[in-house]
């Protein structure tokens, strides 16, 4: 175990798996000679050489779809889209055609591909740098989609993307690049994919949530413990495929769940989530299911209003007592 | 008279070409008869007309390079050695298809003739191309991707993004535009402020050239020297093809945005007697020889229907597999 930020956790990841297989190939705008927008890929190039690690043209769908045709011919790309915000324009790509090519070839094709996207609001950067996207591509069947909250998760999670057959949006929060964590330094470690992680026991209610949320929901935990309250903390890890088992064996011992989520409200995870429960654990929610998430605005960019838009620990706080007074 | 076709390839390979064609032209006749059946269902595009292209390109081809298309695609996987009848069930959407009746008519893959798929999306197989490429070239096999595509693709980004990249990091991709003249109803010159499509590379100093596509030994011998120079130079190269499609775009087109006039034009300049009849002048064959051939391909053709029609549907089950890889069978978290 070592300390390391949640950036390093992912470099880390990323450099074991590109030394065990000569496959792993990574490009991205200014990925390699600038070692990343967010120095995720930092020495990469040093290491690894202009043959394997490669800065690309400002063509997102085309960083994608060379990834798709790279992995038809054998190779596991994980590359880099400098933000989430910008996979919208490689939505063809990731969409039309890595989500769909294995199915509608009959299962004749394999895609090893992570696509790597740091995404999220809080950095008062304005309505069209700060998307939570994660909805999007939970959406849609094909692809998975890894959403990791601490250090030790960003790095066995992205190995585990990295050797997984399948391709995987792999979104990394720009806010949670710093924070650190204990981080096994075993090349064999890994987290897979499909599988929640209970951050914290508690019997009052469920709380769940992923990415930058998780760490929110721990830290509201935290708060509400000083008055008594237990809450059981549920990082859901990956949003595709979802652990529904975990989460819904939780709600059933607590009978109370809030559901944490940064993205809109609208069609958002919390959505999704918040009817799974609805359907899974009926009969012993003890009171309706909280959700809170981001508002359904253009972020603006002024800091003051912009935090009225992204889930604050006050409002996990606040759901959480609000789904405690309340009972069917 | 000395032949100029023999100069070129031998009596076999000659025979071959048309052949080839002949197999296209009626697989693709079929297709429409059918479609009027209401067997084959969904979108379909026929390449009736273009035959030469497909066919002369794959002949310059090596056996193991990649190929990538778009929708308009049956004659390219079937040149490129994909059984005709695992093709027609794909069309009928029966298990026995090609990718077991999920892709169907605009969907064809088959890695081992390395036909890597038939994409439905306009302009979406360029960037796959110049991916496959890249991973020839990392691997160091050889390989180039031959990417055909039409003249309507080439307005879309990922045309000039794929152009840019493949230039950029030297890869093999041989880039075959096939200029019918039509993106559905719009006419070229309607869609593209510099129609001469050949001359839209300069801006990525790929190197270009136009070919007579009703003509199969001018494809033939521009893709094949083509693509032996972009795998000893490990560049991009494009090839506009200038061809001409006899039917509608798809079955659902009647084709109003073209006169009878023009389409009969075209028609006089159908590649398959065209080939047929040189190949009997310069004495390569004989007349009965073209028969034969031809019988030949539409027996092939009629025992693929056959097949088609007498193959069994997917399973109910089968809409869960082949989603994921990695031995689950459904995607197990909605189960
Ligand atoms: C991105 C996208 N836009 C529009 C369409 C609808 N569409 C299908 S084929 C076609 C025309 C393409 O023309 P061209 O590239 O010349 O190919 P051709 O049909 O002539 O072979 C269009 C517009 C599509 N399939 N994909
Ligand atoms: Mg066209």
């Amino acid at each position: 175990m070592a300390e390391m930020t949640y950036r390093d956790a992912l470099n880390m990841a990323l450099k074991e798996e590109m030394r065990r297989d000569p496959s792993v190939v990574v490009w991205g705008e200014d990925v390699a000679l600038y070692e990343g927008s967010f120095k995720v890929t930092r020495g990469l190039l040093a290491e690894f050489g202009e043959g394997r690690v490669k800065d690309t043209p400002i063509s997102e769908n085309t960083i994608v779809g060379v990834a798709v045709g790279s992995a038809l011919g054998g190779l596991r790309p994980a590359v880099e889209l400098m933000t989430v915000n910008f996979a919208l324009l490689a939505m063809d790509q990731i969409i039309n055609h890595m989500a769909k090519i294995r199915s509608m070839f009959g299962g004749q094709a394999t895609l090893p591909i992570v696509v790597r996207a740091p995404g999220g609001g809080g950095s008062q950067l304005g309505a069209q740098h700060s998307q939570s996207l994660e909805a999007f591509f939970m959406h849609c069947p094909g692809i998975y989609v890894a959403v990791p909250s601490t250090p030790s998760d960003a790095k066995g999670l992205l190995k585990s993307a990295i050797r997984d057959n399948n391709p995987v949006m792999f979104l990394e929060h720009e806010l949670l690049y710093n924070s650190k964590g204990e981080v096994p330094e075993d090349e064999d470690f890994t987290v897979p994919l499909g599988k929640a992680h209970i951050m914290r026991e508690g019997k009052d209610v469920t709380i769940i949530a992923y990415s930058r949320m998780s760490i929110l929901a721990l830290a509201a935990a935290a708060e509400l413990e000083k008055e008594g309250i237990s809450c059981e903390v549920v990082d859901l890890r990956t949003l595709t495929p979802l652990d529904t088992a975990t989460f819904t064996a939780s709600v059933k011992k607590t009978g109370r769940a809030v559901v944490v989520s940064e993205c809109w409200r609208t069609c958002g995870v919390g959505a999704e989530i918040t009817s799974l429960l609805y359907e899974n654990c009926f009969d012993s929610l003890l009171a309706p299911v909280q959700r809170v998430s981001g508002l359904d605005v253009p972020m603006p960019y002024s800091r003051k209003i912009e935090k009225l838009c992204i889930p604050q620990v006050e409002d996990a706080v606040k759901a959480v007592k609000e789904v405690l007074s309340q009972k069917y | 008279m000395e032949s100029r076709l023999r100069a070129a390839l031998p009596d076999y390979d000659l025979m071959k070409l048309y052949e080839q064609m002949v197999l296209c032209r009626e697989f693709e006749e079929s297709c429409a008869e059918q479609y009027t059946k209401g067997h084959i269902t969904g979108f379909l595009h026929l390449y009736s007309g273009q035959e030469a292209v497909a066919v002369g390109a794959t002949a310059g081809l090596h056996k193991d390079d990649y190929v990538v298309s778009a929708y308009r695609e049956h004659p390219q996987a079937l040149v490129r050695g994909a059984d005709p009848k695992r093709v027609m069930a794909e069309l009928f959407g029966k298990s026995t298809g090609m990718c077991k009746g999920k892709g169907g008519s605009m969907h064809l893959f088959d890695p081992d003739i390395a036909f890597m798929g038939g994409y439905a999306i306009v302009g979406g197989q360029f960037p796959i191309a110049v991916g496959l490429a890249f991973a020839s070239k990392y691997r160091g096999e050889g390989r180039i991707a031959a990417c055909f595509f039409g003249d309507g693709a080439v307005n879309q980004g990922n045309f000039h993004e794929g152009l840019n990249w493949a230039r950029l990091w030297e890869l093999p991709v041989l880039f075959l535009c096939e200029n019918n003249f039509y993106g559905i109803g719009t006419g070229v010159h309607r869609a593209s402020a510099l129609p001469d499509i050949h001359r839209r590379t300069c801006g990525y100093d790929v190197p270009s050239e136009k070919v007579d596509g009703m003509d199969v030994m001018a494809v033939y011998l521009a893709v094949k020297r083509a693509a032996e120079w972009v795998r000893e130079h490990s560049r991009p190269y494009l090839i506009e093809v200038i061809t001409y499609r006899f039917r509608g775009h798809s079955m659902a087109d009647p084709g109003k945005y073209r006169s009878a006039a023009e389409v009969e034009l075209w028609k006089a300049r159908d590649p398959i007697p065209a080939f047929g009849k040189r190949l009997v002048e310069e004495g390569v064959v004989s007349r009965d020889d073209l028969d034969c051939l031809q019988a030949k391909a539409r027996t092939v053709v009629k025992e693929a229907v056959i097949f088609a029609e007498e193959s069994p549907w997917p399973d109910d089950g089968e809409v869960w597999k082949d989603i994921y890889a990695g031995g689950e069978e459904v995607c197990p978290w909605q189960k």
